[in-house]
């Protein structure tokens, strides 16, 4: 017998080096740094370097009043930004035990799920150009653009909406929103199957998927991970399920959650998570209650002294808003708990021992959307 | 045969991704059917009635404005992108010293178009436009002065 | 012009001596050059629009009629721009890198027979010698990417060998199986071979699988998507190109839309028999030079819209999961499918629509 192992040269000697993904890169979305350390293909290290996009929106918070703190939070997460302008509104709305109408929190979950299924759609177009297959992106963006068209109807903006305002929303609902919405609903029921049939049944990306990127259970939970990246190692973290806020506990949905934890079973959930969106909408779209949209407020808002805390389930995971209230127009300090760092310590345990193909699909799964994680 | 089972399938799904582009290719090569792009310059852009353009104020006919310079916008604005230069000069009927605006200033390039200052603005004198022919070759004539030259307080507006 | 079932230009050739023959054979080059500028041009603006329409959008319409100058634009602003090479390139390799790319691709071109009457020279090798050819490109890419000390184009570089030398295998067994039907390597007679019926016809089965195995491993061989590892923009940024700048680029650029023209040259020239009409159907008419020129592009013109197709619709493999298809899927079925043809060729079992239909 030969023996195979030894037989190999072994004074052939490899060395492994070091590479500089980022900060314009553009699998990386964005001016995320990750120092990679590669052994011919295969990541054996991996270092990111954050700050590109730093803002210091949280100290810039501590010199605005309350309403002006939410025009700030559509920069974080852009993709989201209705419900990162929500989680503020919610906060201060909980320290001054505010109690909102009805109609205001089903529009605000409304708007929420749209946020929501744009961003996934745009994850999905992005997803695709990341692993290859370029028609996908403007597939997604033809329909996202309905999206933005409904946005832009109501709020006078595509992303950075500035829709909510503490005890209530901006305007009131365009008289074309729920046919627009319904018509919205019709379109995608449509072309989701196609979406399936494009990019989900191919082969490639099964096999680029299936099995890639695995994060543990454990892992998941040490790391802080949440949305559907927690979700997709089988961990139940939906905040809409778990702590409904404004209308969610009035609607019937699914939590999609799948236990693979590797590429296609984040992939999944977010599929799943934009029937289930589509489902919300369905539910709301006939039954939006009369009532006022902004509730009375003072015009200078002042939160009484104490601590308050407000979690929401953006497109990414959960952001947490912390406020710090000494009693005055401005808040001593604001904490935003975001999705998207906690996610990132995730992929830096995922993406060990993978080829660099590999880490790209990893961190388009990953979704991330940089000024999140940077602030 | 598990192996070719394999490659059928494979050549399956691909065939299955190919109908879907070429299922929206060729109407289009034909009648442009599915394309959704705006040929911009020569078709004009939907523009929706609340689109967030920029900041404007309102006159009417007589070159009046209902803005008293209260400065309300001034502060609820959270980049600093409005000013307001006001003056006290003695009204023509009373004879009283009181407060007019000079100028209202608008930095259209600070502004991140929150609706703050027309949510606090107590007379509505300023307004949303769905001008969006924002782009300019100089910073400068981004700051623009809301208030024509020579207009004055509507009558009625302080009660 | 003399219109007769000769090479026009090895009759130009015939017909000179001395300092004519050198003058003759540089206008020949001319020729091609002009040839190769065009058609590149042309086919980068033929991606674009395609890839518009597949896109839900339009592609480049604004530049001339329907958009025809717009490459001939983009190719005059890459000529005004600065040739950028790095500080600590090694400027031999880096400059040799696109001159081996585009002159490979040159030679490739000169043994395609466009029509019965216009092709650059016709040896009896001739299909052996566009696959030897076209495989020495890949050491221009390695050159280049090299000589340019940039990690990205290295790996880039790496990956694209590693492509090459792989798929050349199944391209050349595929090939293989269409000369045992045909019974020569020289051009013109593999496409006088079909005369009657097309080798994809003519072999049924294995001529089929043969032309699949042609196709995959000729879009792997011109670098395009789901093989596009060797750029591959979101890994790798631009891969090899990374590092140049200006007519460097272009001129890989160029080569690589020459290559995949010559891949769909081939296929149509092996496969569905090259400048012939389809039963024949232009046969009688006057300037058969035209007419044979109008059904090899015709042809040609398929392929490479199928090669678009699959582009704008496939996502890209992975480095292992590309060795995986090659070595594990497509040799053995290419090396079986040689043989069951080699059977089917001996045994006579080809279809030949001639004497089915007695004419």
């Amino acid at each position: 017998m030969i023996d195979l192992k030894n037989s190999v040269q072994s004074d052939i000697k490899t060395q492994e080096y070091f590479l500089n993904m980022g900060p314009q890169h553009p699998a990386t979305h964005g001016v995320l740094r990750l120092i990679l350390k590669l052994d011919g293909e295969t990541v054996v290290g991996i270092e990111p370097d954050l700050g590109f996009i730093h803002r210091g929106i949280e100290k810039m918070c501590e010199y605005d009043t309350y309403r002006q703190i939410i025009h700030l939070t559509d920069r974080m997460d852009y993709l989201s930004s209705h419900i990162n302008n929500e989680a503020v509104a919610l906060a201060v709305e909980k320290a001054l035990e505010v109690e909102v109408s009805d109609r205001i929190k089903v529009i605000r979950t409304m708007m929420d799920e749209l946020t929501r299924i744009a961003s996934h759609l745009l994850w999905w177009g992005v997803m695709g150009m990341d692993i290859g297959a370029l028609t996908t992106f403007m597939y997604a963006f033809r329909d996202r653009e309905m999206i933005n068209e409904i946005m832009e109807e109501t709020t006078g903006a595509r992303l950075t909406m500035s829709y909510n305002i503490p005890g209530g929303v901006m305007f009131d609902l365009h008289p074309g929103f729920p046919k627009r919405v319904k018509e919205f609903i019709k379109h995608m029921r449509q072309v989701l199957p196609e979406y399936d049939r494009l990019l989900t049944g191919n082969i490639i990306f099964q096999k680029r998927m299936k099995g890639v990127g695995i994060l543990k259970k454990e892992d998941a939970l040490n790391w802080g991970a949440t949305g559907p990246v927690a979700r997709g190692s089988g961990l139940h973290t939906d905040i809409r399920k778990r702590f409904p806020y404004s209308a969610y506990d009035r609607v019937e949905f699914e939590e999609a959650v799948e236990e693979g934890g590797d590429n296609l079973a984040r992939y999944q959930v977010r599929m799943r998570e934009m029937y289930e969106s589509l489902d919300i909408l369905e539910q709301l779209v006939d039954n939006i209650p009369e009532g006022p949209y902004q509730m009375p407020m003072r015009n200078l808002i002042k939160l009484p002294k104490g601590e308050f805390y407000q979690r929401v389930e953006t497109a990414r995971g959960e952001l947490g808003v912390f406020i710090v209230s000494d009693g005055k127009k401005n808040p001593y300090r604001v904490k935003f708990r975001s999705p998207g760092f906690s996610n990132l310590n995730a992929l830096l345990k995922v993406g060990l021992g993978w080829k660099i193909a590999d880490l790209v699909a990893i961190m388009s799964t990953f979704d991330f959307v940089i000024p999140d994680i940077d602030r | 045969m598990n192996y070719f089972k394999k490659i059928a399938i494979a050549i399956k799904t691909l065939l299955q991704g190919m109908s879907v582009t070429g299922h929206y290719f060729f109407p289009n090569i034909l009648k442009r059917k599915y394309v959704i792009t705006r040929q911009y310059p020569d078709e004009p852009p939907v523009v929706f009635e609340r689109f967030k353009g920029e900041v404007v104020m309102w006159h009417n006919e007589n070159n009046e404005h209902r803005c008293t310079g209260c400065q309300a916008c001034e502060i609820a604005c959270p980049n600093g992108s409005i000013e307001i230069i006001w003056k006290r000069e003695p009204d023509p009927e009373t004879g009283k010293r009181k407060k007019m605006i000079d100028k209202h200033i608008y930095h259209l390039g600070m502004c991140t178009s929150c609706s703050l200052c027309i949510q606090a603005c107590p007379t509505n004198a300023i307004m949303w436009s769905t001008n969006f022919h924002a782009a300019t070759y100089d910073r400068s004539t981004l700051t623009k002065v809301l208030n024509r030259p020579g207009s004055k307080l509507m009558a009625g507006v302080e009660e | 012009m003399i219109l007769s079932n000769a090479n026009i230009f090895s009759q130009w050739l015939e017909s000179t001596s001395g300092l004519g023959y050198v003058l003759v054979l540089i206008l020949i080059a001319a020729l091609y050059l002009g040839f190769f500028a065009v058609a590149g041009l042309m086919l980068v603006l033929m991606e674009r629009r395609v890839a518009g329409f597949f896109q839900l959008r339009l592609g480049p319409n604004r530049v001339g009629p329907w958009g025809l100058f717009q490459t001939i634009a983009d190719a005059l602003k890459l000529v005004s721009k600065e040739i950028f090479i790095p500080k600590q390139a090694d400027k031999f390799l880096y400059k040799a890198g696109y001159y081996i790319v585009i002159i490979a691709a040159l030679i490739g071109i000169g043994v395609i027979p466009f029509s019965r009457q216009i092709q650059g020279f016709d040896i009896n090798v001739g299909i052996f010698f566009i696959t030897a050819v076209s495989s020495v490109g890949v050491l221009g890419i390695l050159f280049g990417a090299w000589g340019s000390r940039n990690k990205y184009s290295l790996i880039g570089a790496m990956r694209s060998g590693l492509q090459m030398v792989s798929y050349e295998l199944s391209a050349g067994f595929a090939v293989v199986t269409v000369v045992l039907m045909a019974g020569s390597l020289k051009m013109t007679e593999i496409v006088e071979a079909q005369q009657s019926t097309w080798f994809l016809f003519k072999g049924h089965l294995p001529a089929i699988i043969a032309f699949m195995i042609f196709i995959i491993a000729g879009t792997a061989e011109s670098n395009r998507v789901p093989f596009d590892l060797v750029e591959g923009e979101s890994e790798l940024g631009a891969g090899f190109h990374t590092e140049y700048s200006g007519m460097g680029f272009a001129y890989f650029f160029l080569a690589e839309f020459i290559n995949m023209f010559i891949i769909a040259a081939l296929t149509s020239t092996l496969f569905l028999g090259g400048w012939l009409a389809p039963f024949g159907i232009t046969d009688g008419l006057p300037a058969q030079w035209f007419w044979g020129m109008f059904w090899f592009f015709l042809k040609t013109g398929v392929i490479i819209f199928l090669l678009m197709w699959f582009r704008w619709t496939f996502p890209r493999l992975r480095i292992d999961q590309l060795l995986t298809l090659e070595w594990k899927y497509l040799l053995p079925v290419g090396l079986v499918n040689t043989v069951v043809m080699a059977l089917f060729v001996w045994k006579d079992w080809l279809i030949d629509l001639g004497k089915i239909f007695g004419s």
